[in-house]
């Protein structure tokens, strides 16, 4: 564990921070802090260069104007792109989540080019909107309990063969394909639809972050008393909905 | 206009009769005051009814993500001095409530009416207002409503038609962008807490740049309008520069702003400022928000909060510690579904507070304050949760239907 500081940066929260988004830079935070392990974290906003050198980086969700605004602003400065290049882990959400895939359909309705950092390509979906609670399971690879999370988008993404889906659905609409994935990721890039924010109901994907970050293969144990209680109660709930 | 009421229609007086009958058997089964209902009995037979109705009454139209009920108690007291007002004072705000709350009224000069964000283009071009007030717009129900932005985009293309004269806060960069494409508009700096829906601009979507009070966009120029009226302080500032005492009975910076508002569209219909502001302390609690009640023989003071923007408002106006604060939070159809939304308030604000939580979402929030890293007690009800405060009135904030239980459990 290296003595400096876990550099954690939020980007664009200017556009991408509709739906709480902050929880999970929150939640990586404390989670850390908790470990005794000092964190600083940038808030970069869209007029801003995203800096290369952070550790882990989040992403949020938005609408649809703010998220090809994102798209423009990202591609055009590169810092994400450089920084994932330098081994940085990114973790994103929703609109985030189709950012750093290769292609998204933008609020023009025209295929909008992402980061090319996630291999998943989204389309904007022929349904009704995906909204309600998740229950899935993460990709076993990753070790971690099963997922809880809330969902409210309309995309559809499909997963390539470069990355992995995130997570195996139970309940709930998840990459909207109807193959029963949720999200996406490869070795340092993770993508999901799930909000609540999703740190705050799976602390675990908090520690999963912070172990890679820091090449670590585990951390002491915390408190969890209300992470867990939360997580009963909206796993409960989405298994039998009220 | 008023004192030109042209009589209602057969069809129009039947419709009034079958909805005022509606709402009789409505009130008789127990489903609340009927006026709903009422309502959408009336329209059902007449569709044309709420703009006859609104046809011999000077209107004016109250829209906003929060405090839009209170403002138009305040804006209605205040046009009292003017003539009789009819009005929705019950929050039934969209066109069935309405058109019931205007069925009410035949012998009113004034109609002030509480507008659902949702309809108020609608509305604006049924009833022909002669003015609206448009206090702010923010994040809200986003599981279900549509998104704030996208809102300003319809109240902007709704009411680019309409020859109202727009009442708008120039502090809100988004009200700004809905208003600005109509003819005329009283600009008033009544104030914006919560800026974290207006960093983009609504026009270009460039950053907006917001030093101090003022906005722009340094990419397309898009800015903060000249503002002729203005809430300074305690004060009312009108466009001669005279400042007018805000004495209310309801607390906070809020209500404030909704006051500051109502004194400028007041003065659209000719009432002076300082008689619209005078008027306006009679306003109390507004359907049990900020009531100070007795529970348990304690002291609770009830406030509402449904969203970011209402919550950082509300910790602006509550005791300081050691105040005990209860806080209760549902997800229920009306509240919104997703919880996501505690993680845009800023807690720590809390801090020093002792605070007990309830409500069916008491692990988000526990888990949210735990976040934060303030001290908390999880209770299973609002009466465990006063047993356990320590001494010192209780200030109890809760979310919509939060804060419904809250009102049956004291008996408000
Ligand atoms: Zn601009």
């Amino acid at each position: 564990m290296s003595e400096s500081s876990l550099r954690l940066v939020w980007v664009y929260p200017d556009l991408l921070s509709t739906y709480g988004d902050q929880g999970n830079a929150l939640v990586v935070e404390h989670r850390a802090t908790q470990r005794r392990v000092p964190v600083s974290r940038v808030d970069v906003r869209s007029d801003q260069p995203v800096p290369t050198s952070g550790d882990i980086y989040l992403i949020g969700g938005g609408e649809d104007r703010p998220q090809r605004l994102a798209a423009e602003r990202l591609r055009r400065d590169g810092g994400l792109s450089r920084a994932v290049a330098n081994g940085a882990i990114v973790f994103s959400v929703c609109a985030g989540y189709q950012i750093l895939g290769h292609e998204f359909v933008n609020d023009l309705g025209r295929p909008e080019p992402g980061l090319g950092l996630l291999d998943v390509v989204s389309v904007r979906g022929e349904g009704e909107r995906c909204v309600g609670d998740v229950l899935a399971d993460i990709d076993p690879q990753l070790g971690l309990p099963p997922l809880t999370g809330f969902e409210n988008h309309q995309g559809v993404t499909h997963v390539g063969p470069q990355a992995r889906p995130f997570a195996r659905l139970r309940m709930g609409k998840g990459n909207g394909t109807g193959d029963g994935t949720e999200g996406a990721f490869n070795d340092t890039v993770f993508g999901t639809y799930m909000h609540g924010p999703v740190m705050a109901r799976n602390p675990q994907i908090a520690d999963l972050l912070i172990k890679l970050a820091l090449d670590v293969n585990a951390l002491p144990p915390v408190d969890d008393q209300w992470f867990e209680a939360l997580r009963s109660e909206r796993i409960a709930a989405s298994v039998q909905p009220a | 206009m008023a004192g030109n009421s042209e009589p209602l229609s057969p069809r129009a007086k039947l419709a009034v009769t079958a909805g005022k009958a509606a709402a009789a058997v409505s009130r008789v089964a127990g489903r609340g005051s009927g006026s709903v209902i009422g309502g959408k009995v009336a329209l059902r037979f007449d569709p044309d009814l709420l703009a006859r109705l609104a046809r011999h009454l000077d209107v004016i139209l109250v829209s906003a993500t929060n405090g839009k009920t209170t403002t138009t108690r305040l804006l209605a007291e205040a046009l009292r001095a003017g003539g009789p007002v009819v009005s929705n004072a019950l929050g039934a705000n969209m066109p069935a409530g309405i058109t019931s709350a205007l069925a009410g009224g035949s012998e009113a000069r004034f109609g002030v009416i509480e507008v659902d964000e949702k309809y108020l283009a609608g509305v604006a071009r049924d009833v022909a207002p002669k003015a609206i007030a448009l206090l702010n717009l923010s994040r809200d129900q986003l599981d279900r409503a549509a998104e704030t932005r996208m809102l300003a985009e319809k109240w902007r293309e709704g009411l680019a038609g309409v020859e109202a004269i727009i009442i708008a806060n120039a502090d809100d960069p988004l009200i700004t962008w809905a208003a600005s494409s109509s003819p005329t508009v009283v600009w008033v700096a009544a104030g914006q807490a919560w800026k974290d829906d207006a960093w983009s601009c609504p026009s270009c979507g460039g950053v907006l740049q917001r030093p101090s009070e003022d906005w722009f966009c340094g990419e397309c120029g898009f800015r903060r309008p000249t503002p002729t009226w203005a809430l300074s302080g305690d004060h009312v500032v009108d466009p001669y520069g005279s400042a007018w005492p805000i004495q209310l009975q309801l607390p906070g910076r809020a209500n404030k702003s909704n006051a500051a508002m109502s004194a400028a569209a007041a003065a659209a219909f000719g009432i002076d400022p300082k008689v619209a502001l005078e008027r306006m302390y009679s306003v109390q609690a507004v359907a049990g928000r900020y009531d100070v009640v007795t529970f348990q023989q304690r002291e609770l003071r009830l406030l509402l909060a449904k969203n970011p923007a209402g919550w950082l408002e509300t910790f602006s106006l509550i005791d300081g510690p050691p105040t005990p604060v209860i806080l209760s939070v549902n997800a229920r159809g009306a509240d919104g579904t997703d919880t996501s939304w505690l993680w845009d308030v800023d807690y720590t604000r809390l801090a020093g507070h002792p605070i007990m939580v309830i409500g069916d979402r008491k692990l988000d929030l526990a888990v949210r304050l735990e976040v934060a890293g303030l001290q908390f007690r999880v209770c299973a009800n609002l009466d465990e949760a006063v047993r356990s405060a320590p001494p010192g009135r209780i200030e109890a904030i809760a979310n919509y239907t939060a804060f419904q239980d809250l009102r049956r459990r004291v008996g408000n």
